[in-house]
């Protein structure tokens, strides 16, 4: 199969000596919509950000395009950057710029396109997220939704080919939720993109994915289509997926016995 | 969001302000003239010692500012300081035996040069030399005269017959001839 | 004991790195700097954010400032029977020492500490990451142009609050307390060189104002994306400029009078 990334044994360790992955290996193949899932905290925003080089492994590759992102000098990941989009959590738009301005910004910094041309472009790309009404109001005076689908709209602004989700359904109410499964979906199969969402919605996102990649505890604990995720009977796949609040993943975070936490308490 | 036609005539407002206040600065606070030069005429003084003149200070008649100390050197002949005076063409029916003195103004002011003018029909001119120059009061100079004199007769009026001129007179004639001579 | 000697130690490095990064940080800017063609758009929109908004509070520091001097200033003097000397006390001390140095002071309040805020927002918001992610450089982009509008606008602030303060000034010493307006400007004239006074009051300020602007760039810069992080970063950013405008202008009047 033909892979856009690769990730190859991947080890990363946050400044804090906090080990966040512990040898990972994923396949996103061209074309599909991949879906990385897995517990809050378990790294899958530095993932993004690793494959967007805004990161660096501490050991492993990352190719992207069969171009090793970490290796590369900074003007070939920035030409290679161009190729990517990524949609933030909190859509990152620029609070100082219109819609249209955000949206029109990439293509004025890497294009030289008339001002005619950028406006069409802008108001077509605003047009896929049904936000061309929208285009002269400031990101503060958007909603959640709104904002993420003007970001979407921003992110692809250069017609990437790969386009990284962070969290997009986190926080959504059910119509918006609604209308941005249907949008990445759409995007994905109308523009040709590749797509990697990272979340933790698990029935949204197996709804429109291809493929699926659970990672927990710095590995990868299961992988397969959607089907195949959803059937499996690994203990900690099943409480992930099904929301057992007890567990592998236990409820409690790591501590001393309750009893002798308390006595500690009162003796000092 | 300001347009960006409105943000640069702001700019270009604060810009103007900032030049103008830099003019401001250089002529109207430190008298900055070596840009433009009114038209003027050099002549030079000798003097023994100049006390704190300074390139720059000023010079005048009658109290009024005609000109310039342009600059001062130190003549490695005579030992005397040359002090160089820039001034100005509309004061160009100036005696050229007019006297040249280095004054203070006020007890703590700057020292200028005042010209005190004298009746020859010749007039000073470019390259000019003022033959009179009168040096600064040095003030320890005149409390040094002055307990010199005022403390000698009173301990050895009769014994030292040399020096021995009446004490009050005495101050005043030293200081004119101080003044004259020096 | 020794704990107390490894968290000094810790500290001590903590201190060099942040200083590191500091210097890499400018040599970043300097060394990417925005196209002209893209950047001087942007470095104008920060003169005007950074220096036109600043000019309201400089203005009206300087003239009350200027006012203070001549008032304080004509009360000592006129002891001495100097009331005349009142403009070259006025003149020398604004333009060698009180216009860099408030201009600076009020600079790191008014624009560094907005500078700082602006950047450690955008910063948590993702609007620097989302911009690197668009493979434009956040340093070229938001950094640069804010640090050249801001060693921009800082000298051409000290002028004016120069100016104002002279003015100032004149308006106690002359029309308020009745001072001769030929021997204020004249005594100021004669007593005030363009070089030795005016010029090294601005050469002053433009160490100050890259000082300052540096250090609110690279607090914003460098902030944890958090509202605690963002507002401890504002408040270090006024300190540090505070603390480094006011050591350096020691260091640079020491140079300036040893005739360096």
């Amino acid at each position: 199969m033909d892979n856009l990334v690769e990730v190859r044994n991947l080890h990363f360790q946050h400044s804090n000596s906090h080990i966040v992955f512990d040898g990972v290996d994923l396949d996103i193949p061209r074309g599909k919509v991949t879906t990385i899932m897995g517990p809050s905290g378990t790294g899958k925003t530095t993932i993004l950000r690793l494959i967007g080089g805004q990161l660096q492994p501490t050991q492993g590759n990352i190719l992207v395009a069969n171009q090793n992102v970490h290796c590369l000098s900074r003007n070939k990941l920035y030409e290679l950057r161009k190729k990517m989009g990524m949609l933030f959590q909190t859509g990152g738009l620029f609070t100082h710029l219109t819609v249209f301005e955000n949206v029109a910004f990439p293509l004025r910094e890497h294009t030289k396109l008339t001002e005619g041309m950028i406006r069409s472009l802008v108001l077509l790309k605003l047009e896929m997220v049904g936000l061309r009404g929208a285009r002269d109001l400031m990101p503060s005076e958007l909603s959640g939704g709104m904002a993420r689908r003007v970001a979407l709209a921003r992110a692809i602004a250069l017609d990437p080919q790969l386009i990284m989700y962070d969290e997009p359904f986190s926080g959504q109410d059910p119509i918006s939720m609604g209308v941005l499964v249907k949008l990445i979906r759409t995007l994905n199969d109308a523009l040709g993109l590749t797509s990697i969402i990272v979340s933790h919605d698990v029935p949204e996102t197996l709804g429109i994915a291809d493929y699926a990649y659970v990672i927990a505890n710095g590995k990868v604990i299961g992988h397969g289509t959607p089907e195949e995720v959803q059937q499996d009977s690994s203990k900690q796949l099943r409480q992930f997926l099904d929301g057992l609040p007890d567990g592998p993943v236990p409820f409690h975070y790591p501590a001393t016995a309750l009893t002798t936490d308390l006595t500690e308490e009162t003796i000092s | 969001m300001l347009s960006q036609r409105t943000i640069e005539s702001f700019v270009g407002l604060f810009l103007l302000a900032a030049i103008i206040a830099l003019l401001v600065l250089a002529f109207k606070v430190s008298g900055l003239t070596s840009f433009f030069k009114p038209e003027s005429y050099a002549v030079v003084a000798n003097f023994d010692d100049i006390g704190q003149l300074k390139v720059r200070s000023p010079v005048k008649m009658g109290g009024v500012l005609i000109g310039e100390v342009s600059s001062i050197v130190l003549d490695p002949t005579t030992f005397k300081a040359v002090v160089k005076m820039n001034i100005n063409d509309k004061f160009n029916d100036i005696p050229d035996d007019s006297s040249a003195s280095i004054l203070t103004a006020g007890l703590l002011g700057d020292n200028y040069v005042a010209l005190t003018p004298m009746y020859s029909q010749t007039f000073l001119k470019n390259g000019s030399e003022i033959q009179e120059a009168h040096s600064a009061m040095i003030l320890e100079k005149l409390i040094g005269q002055l307990i010199y004199k005022v403390g000698n007769p009173g301990k050895s009026s009769d014994s030292n017959a040399t020096s021995a001129t009446p004490p009050t007179g005495n101050i005043n004639k030293e200081k004119t001839e101080n003044g004259a001579s020096k | 004991m020794i704990s107390d000697i490894a968290v000094l130690g810790r500290w001590g490095i903590e201190t060099l790195r942040e200083l590191g990064k500091a210097g890499l940080l400018l040599l970043r800017v300097i060394f990417r700097l925005p196209d002209l063609r893209k950047g001087f758009p942007l470095v104008l929109q920060q003169i005007y954010a950074e220096g036109v908004l600043s000019l309201l509070i400089i203005v009206v520091s300087g003239l009350f400032i200027g006012m203070v001097v001549a008032l304080q200033g004509y009360h000592t003097l006129v002891k001495f029977g100097a009331a005349q000397q009142l403009g070259p006390l006025v003149a020398l001390s604004v333009t060698r020492e009180l216009g860099p140095v408030v201009t600076a002071l009020l600079f790191a309040g008014r624009a560094g500490s907005a500078v700082t805020a602006e950047i450690g927002l955008m910063k948590a918001t993702d609007q620097l990451s989302s911009m690197e992610m668009m493979a434009v450089d956040p340093i070229r982009r938001v950094i640069s142009p804010r640090l050249w509008g801001g060693f921009i606008s800082m000298p051409l602030l000290a002028m004016v609050f120069n100016a104002v303060a002279i003015y100032g000034a004149y308006l106690v010493g002359v029309k308020w307390l009745g001072l001769d307006a030929g021997a204020f400007w004249s005594n100021m004239q004669s007593s005030v060189d363009f070089h030795l006074d005016v010029v090294n009051g601005l050469i002053k300020s433009l160490v100050f104002g890259l000082v300052v602007i540096w250090i609110s760039v690279f607090q914003g810069y460098y902030a944890a994306p958090t509202s605690a992080g963002i507002a401890g970063a504002t408040t270090r950013t006024v300190v540090y400029s505070s603390l480094a405008v006011l050591g350096l202008d020691f260091v640079l009047t020491a140079m300036m009078i040893g005739g360096w």
